[in-house]
């Protein structure tokens, strides 16, 4: 893709396993060129290869990233992180609780309780700075984004596009049907690396309240919030 | 004492640019930096800067800037009629700042996008190791008035001059833009790709930091891809069957298919054109392996 980058394509397909195949060679082409000035990012399906200066011989690069792929068992990164996310779901909140619970004939408890029983699965970052592409959404909670957008949904939204759910790291226009808030900061800009949670790892959602939802961003506020995370073995 | 430039008139659009945001794609993090990376690294050549220091980036009409300190300054990209306490001064050039000096803008005569560069680089705030502004990142993210830049007064009185650096400007008229079929290129139909070979487009009044649209619409048969990476470059094709040209402050994923991708000279070019500007599509040869 142009003189500084090169794209690696795998099946077309939103998957776990297409997911780890794609983190296991990112895994490899980083630890490859871990002397020179690139940057790997993945999406569902792709590698990009962004190299911070001009590529010189763009066929040595290729034929280099080609090796790396020979003969090679793909074997899955073993243990990830799986982080507890509290989220309040209150009307405050949830804007949209009332027409997906309409649309979808669910209780207000039922919507909840399918959003916080998957284990999601962190595919990648992109669309802003520490928004997450979440995949595991329950087939029930499903809806399309809205017809007209919102000028603003609130840092921190927690939101439902299709088969998608993520959280709104910043304020920012947008269209997903929104359905509660989380307080945890996803993207600190004073943080290296800004983004606590990464590619392949794994997200819960847990309810809380509103007033536990203030104490966490008060903690936040001072400084002292940690995430709630454990290993988690890849094996399912 | 600090040496700090006032902003007495923020002008159109101004921001602090250095090369970019490198190392943060990951985490969904613009690249940013400089729109016409070579103007903007020639005007720190001049004043033999690091390629990497921190350049103001000028769109279209000036700001007034007054300097509190000496300096070394000089101008690239586009011709914006600039003037130091009201005498002209060209571009390509290093002049000498006294304290209390004013620098002003006047009116656009070619190109879109200036760059200012000061001996030793601007000293704004750096987060995630880069000076770029971009809204969200750094706290400042356009030039407004009463603000003020950092950056390092110098007293050398001689200035050296860089015979041998050759600017060449014609790069600011040319229509031609340079690109590489994208990923999805290859999708398009022939008669698609013949419109993008050889048809003129013209740039739509949607044009800033993070994409340029162009105005004519093409028709689209191709369907949306999996959201997968763009790049600064990038050309999509949108379901309204029109072209978007991604720019540096661009996403770094995207769901339109990618067409195109623009050489590292045409991004140069196409950040010096203006509304109703035309452009063309010279392509490149790329490997497609």
């Amino acid at each position: 893709m142009g003189e500084r980058a090169i794209l690696i394509e795998f099946e077309p397909e939103i998957s776990e396993n297409t997911l780890e195949k794609v983190l296991f060679y990112k895994n490899k082409i980083e630890d490859h060129y871990f002397k020179v000035k690139v940057e790997v990012i993945n999406t569902y399906n792709s590698l990009l290869v962004y190299y911070v200066y001009t590529i010189e011989n763009v066929y040595d690069e290729v034929s280099a990233l080609k090796g790396l792929f020979q003969g090679t068992k793909i074997t899955k990164k073993s243990i990830v992180q799986l982080y507890d996310i509290p989220v309040c779901y209150d009307a405050e909140f949830g804007l949209d609780l009332k027409l997906i619970s309409l649309e979808k004939n669910l209780s207000l408890d039922q919507i909840i309780r399918l959003h916080t029983q998957p284990i999601y699965t962190v595919y990648f970052i992109g669309f802003l700075p520490g928004f997450l592409y979440l995949g595991g959404l329950d087939k029930k909670l499903q809806i399309s984004r809205k017809i007209q957008p919102r000028m603003e949904v609130q840092k921190g939204a927690v939101g439902i596009g299709e088969n998608q759910t993520g959280i709104y790291p910043k304020s920012s226009p947008g269209g997903w049907q929104i359905i509660g808030n989380s307080p945890v900061p996803l993207f600190d800009k004073n943080r290296l690396p800004p983004c606590e949670i990464s590619a392949g790892d794994k997200v819960k959602f847990y309810q809380v309240s509103k007033s536990e939802f203030l104490n966490i961003s008060e903690e936040i506020k001072e400084g002292k919030f940690q995430f709630k995370k454990v290993d988690y073995e890849g094996g399912n | 004492m600090k040496a700090e430039i006032e902003v007495l008139q923020p002008g159109l659009f101004s921001t602090i640019q250095d090369p970019g945001r490198n190392g943060f794609l990951k985490y969904g993090v613009p690249m940013s930096g400089v729109m016409d990376l070579y103007a903007a690294q020639m005007a720190n050549l001049i004043l033999r800067n690091s390629p990497n220091s921190a350049v103001l980036e000028i769109t279209q009409m000036g700001p007034k800037l007054k300097f509190s300190d000496p300096a070394k300054i000089s101008i690239c990209g586009a011709l914006l009629s600039p003037k130091i306490n009201n005498f002209k001064i060209g571009n390509n050039r290093v002049y000498k700042i006294e304290a209390g000096d004013e620098l002003s803008f006047g009116k656009r005569q070619l190109g879109c996008r200036a760059y200012l560069a000061i001996s030793g680089g601007f000293k704004t705030e750096k987060i995630l190791k880069s000076r770029s502004w971009f809204e969200g990142i750094t706290d400042n993210f356009k030039l407004n008035k009463n603000m003020k830049l950092p950056y390092e007064s110098t007293n050398e009185s001689k200035i050296e001059t860089n015979a041998s650096i050759k600017f060449t400007s014609e790069y600011l008229v040319t229509s031609e833009i340079g690109v590489f079929p994208g990923p999805e290129f290859y999708l398009l139909t022939e008669g698609e790709q013949e419109i993008l070979r050889s048809r003129n487009f013209s740039i739509d009044k949607n044009n800033n930091r993070m994409a340029i649209q162009l105005q004519e619409i093409m028709g689209n048969t191709l369907k949306p891809i999996i959201t997968g990476p763009v790049l600064p470059g990038s050309v999509q094709l949108t379901p309204s069957g029109k072209l978007i040209v991604l720019m540096r402050d661009c996403q770094t994923t995207g769901g339109y298919p990618r067409v195109m991708q623009l050489s590292e000279t045409g991004m140069n070019k196409i950040a010096q054109k203006i509304m109703g500007d035309s452009v063309s599509f010279a392509f490149l040869e790329s490997p497609h392996l």
